[in-house]
């Protein structure tokens, strides 16, 4: 009844051996990987240093090259695109070539790929602090990048479809097809969105205009979140939950159901970025109901990779891993819960503009992604290094500086969010403002975020202890030959 | 396996091959987007220019774009909900066809500080904004708002204004040859004027600096919805 994957990523080392006749390309894995820790943590510091900058506005030290304004879109870019980014590319190039038992498609390809994806990321590191923007969220980047970003795009999708061409197995085992709506999908929302006449070489506009530009602005942002930061990040799930539970997972079924409920429902939600604005209530109103429906494939997913811990709960206990992981499920189902109840109508009105939309990106953000990018890596490294892990205490320090830290910036934002929202409503018995003046309700929130800023330093401390471990692992003794079990019968 | 899946039929026509997988995930993803944003360029269905809003002048675009360059979106929106509270705070709820000219939008979505929508109904004078742009704690006591002390010094250059405006002439904003070719004419003019009103407040500041677009655009934000919409109540 409960059909298997054909393809059961655990329960056998042997599954990610390759025949003796290949040779997988590790130094790209290794390039991303250290990538994604430096980009994290200079993401993560860009983001501390804004977040010190609400509570202690001389933070920016009159410099127009560090003010908030510009230097948001540095953090949000930053840890999108370089740090997710550059994970997942990580994840995909050690995952596929596992499963697909080949070696990538094009060495070249892999090569191009990672220098001009490292290039683009420092381009936005220079170019988004002079100002150089295009306005328009996580979509900053000004044209001769996003052309870049295109083409560096296209060179992925060759090698990843010419990887799949060549594949020794004929099986796509799930966690490939989640790759693959990415790398499409990404591609489609990105070239859509950033189609614009250039002005001069930095500046551009939009060929579309007013409500239609916010539009296909939401389509892109909120579909950023949905192939960027769930479906692939999925597809990490399923390849590295099994591996690391060495368990296979739970439900064939389910993982078909949500994959394609996931990709069609996913595209109608940007809508509930623009409630009660101009934009057409036919929209608006799909926009609601689709994201309420997406309610249901996202605890699917999060269902299928917990439940396939079933039996295994014991080393939730005493496996750090295992915890990473469970975190992250957990705060992907309570971001996907959260993220329904805020577009409805009501909820929004009170929700919208305030701290509670950065907290819900962050419970998605820090929790979801930024747990399970840990977790991926902390399997990868002494994988393809052939390093023992140096030590399991520190990824368990870890998970507490992480899920404190995640704690303390998503909850005092929530407090922020409903406080600020309902002062703003309040009206008194003849219909005036309660809080006329702005600042009101602003002055209320700063000891909330020295609380995030807090919390957020506890999260960055916790990804600098992963570096000290896994410098230390690549550092150390090779893994021990039982670690290592006999090749494949 | 002995026994059939009921998901036999999904692993023969998809996962043994990828070029179908991959065209079909491709148009069921594409659905959602050519649904709700194809129509917004259907004559009856998507925003249409409101009636006596006019495009952005030379001035007050280059106003618009250092607005875009400093980020100003990331704390400030641009966006009055159909709500009471938000109508007394900011002034009328904003209409789709206000933003007819806005490239890019810039809606905002958080309001780390208020709603600037309607700035230019609420806050119409050019001193007020010279010295909140130059130290908001001037005027609004404990802000959290950087200063902006630079836009006083650094200059536009025309023609690069007048690449913006030839540009949106080409994206169909409905600007004229002359109002191209007389960008720098029109810059000096309402330039002008604002420096000058500056003046009678002991102010001195270039009718060509980055600060003079910056409140140009400010003090034009909102006012010609404001107007059109006045004028609506007043024909009932």
């Amino acid at each position: 009844m409960t059909a298997t994957h054909p393809e059961p990523a655990g329960n056998a080392e042997a599954q990610g051996r390759a025949p003796s006749s290949v040779a997988y390309d590790d130094w790209i894995v290794k390039a991303f990987v250290v990538a994604t820790l430096l980009w994290g943590f200079v993401g993560m510091l860009v983001g501390i240093y804004i977040a010190l900058e609400l509570p202690f506005w001389p933070a920016n030290l009159d410099s127009p090259y560090l003010t908030f304004g510009r230097l948001r879109p540095l953090h949000t870019n930053a840890v999108i695109f370089a740090f997710a980014g550059n994970v997942l590319f990580a994840g995909i190039y050690h995952s596929m070539q596992r499963l697909l038992k080949t070696r990538m498609f094009s060495d070249a390809l892999s090569q191009i790929h990672f220098w001009g994806w490292q290039l683009i990321i420092v381009a936005a590191a220079i170019t988004l602090p002079l100002g150089l923007s295009q306005g328009k969220e996580y979509a900053e980047l000004i044209w001769p990048l996003d052309i870049a970003v295109a083409v560096i795009w296209v060179v992925f999708a060759v090698n990843f479809f010419g990887t799949i061409a060549i594949r020794k197995v004929k099986h796509l085992y799930v966690a490939i097809w989640f790759y693959m709506s990415m790398v499409l999908t990404i591609a489609m929302l990105h070239i859509v969105n950033n189609l614009a006449l250039p002005a001069t070489l930095t500046r551009s506009y939009p060929i579309y205009a007013g409500m239609t530009d916010a539009l296909v602005q939401w389509w892109y942002g909120h579909n950023a979140v949905g192939f960027l930061l769930t479906t692939p990040f999925l597809g990490l799930m399923y390849y590295y939950v099994p591996k690391t539970a060495n368990r296979p997972i739970f439900s064939y079924r389910l993982s078909i159901i949500h994959f394609w409920a996931l990709v069609f429902l996913y595209i109608w939600t940007g809508p509930h970025h623009l409630l009660w604005s101009g934009l057409p209530d036919w929209v608006q109103t799909l926009g609601v109901v689709f994201s309420v429906m997406l309610w249901a494939p996202s605890w699917a997913g999060m269902l299928n990779g917990l439940l396939t811990l079933r039996g295994a709960w014991t080393r939730l206990r005493n496996d750090p891993m295992i915890k990473l992981w469970v975190v992250a499920l957990t705060f992907y189902g309570m971001s996907t819960f959260e993220g329904p109840l805020m577009s409805i109508r009501d909820v929004n009105s009170l929700s919208h503009f305030t701290d509670w939309t950065v907290g819900h990106t962050h419970s998605g953000a820090l929790g979801w992604v930024g747990m399970a990018a840990f977790a991926s890596v902390y399997y990868i490294v002494p994988d393809i290094w052939k390093k023992k892990l140096y030590s399991r205490d520190l990824i368990n320090l870890h998970f507490w500086l992480g899920t404190a830290g995640i704690v303390l910036y998503v909850v005092p934002l929530w407090v922020a969010g409903i406080t600020q929202g309902l002062m703003w409503k309040d009206l008194d018995a003849s219909g005036n403002l309660v809080h006329g003046a702005f600042m009101d309700t602003v002055r209320v929130l700063l000891p909330l975020y020295w609380l995030r800023l807090l919390g957020g330093l506890l999260y960055l401390g916790g990804l600098v202890v992963m570096i000290y471990n896994l410098v230390k692992t690549v550092r150390g003794e090779a893994a021990e030959p039982a670690a290592v079990p006999a090749p494949a019968k | 396996m002995s026994v059939e899946s009921p998901y036999a039929w999904h692993r023969r026509l998809f996962e043994g091959r990828a070029a179908v997988f991959a065209i079909t995930a491709t148009l069921v993803a594409a659905i959602g987007g050519i649904a709700e944003i194809a129509p917004m360029y259907s004559a009856t269905l998507g925003p249409k220019p409101m009636e006596g809003i006019t495009p952005y002048t030379p001035l007050e675009l280059a106003g618009r774009d250092i607005y875009v360059r400093e980020g100003c979106y990331n704390c400030h929106s641009q966006w009055v909900r159909p709500f009471r509270d938000e109508v007394k705070r900011y002034g009328e709820w904003s209409r789709a066809g206000e933003y007819a000219y806005d490239r890019p939008f810039q809606l905002g979505s958080r309001r780390i500080g208020p709603d600037l929508m309607r700035v230019g109904v609420r806050l119409p004078s050019v001193a007020w904004h010279y010295e909140h742009l130059m130290d908001p704690r001037k005027v609004v006591p404990q802000s959290i708002m950087p200063r902006y002390p630079w836009l006083a010094e650094d200059r536009l250059d025309p023609e690069d204004v007048r690449a913006s405006v030839a540009t949106m002439k080409k994206l169909g904003v409905p600007y004229s040859d002359e109002d191209v070719a007389k960008v720098p004419e029109q810059i000096a003019e309402q330039g002008g004027a604002i420096a000058n009103s500056l003046k009678e407040s002991g102010i001195e500041v270039a009718p060509d600096s980055e600060m003079v677009a910056m409140i140009a655009y400010l003090t034009r934000l909102g006012v010609e919805g404001h107007q059109a919409l006045a004028a609506r109540e007043g024909d009932k």
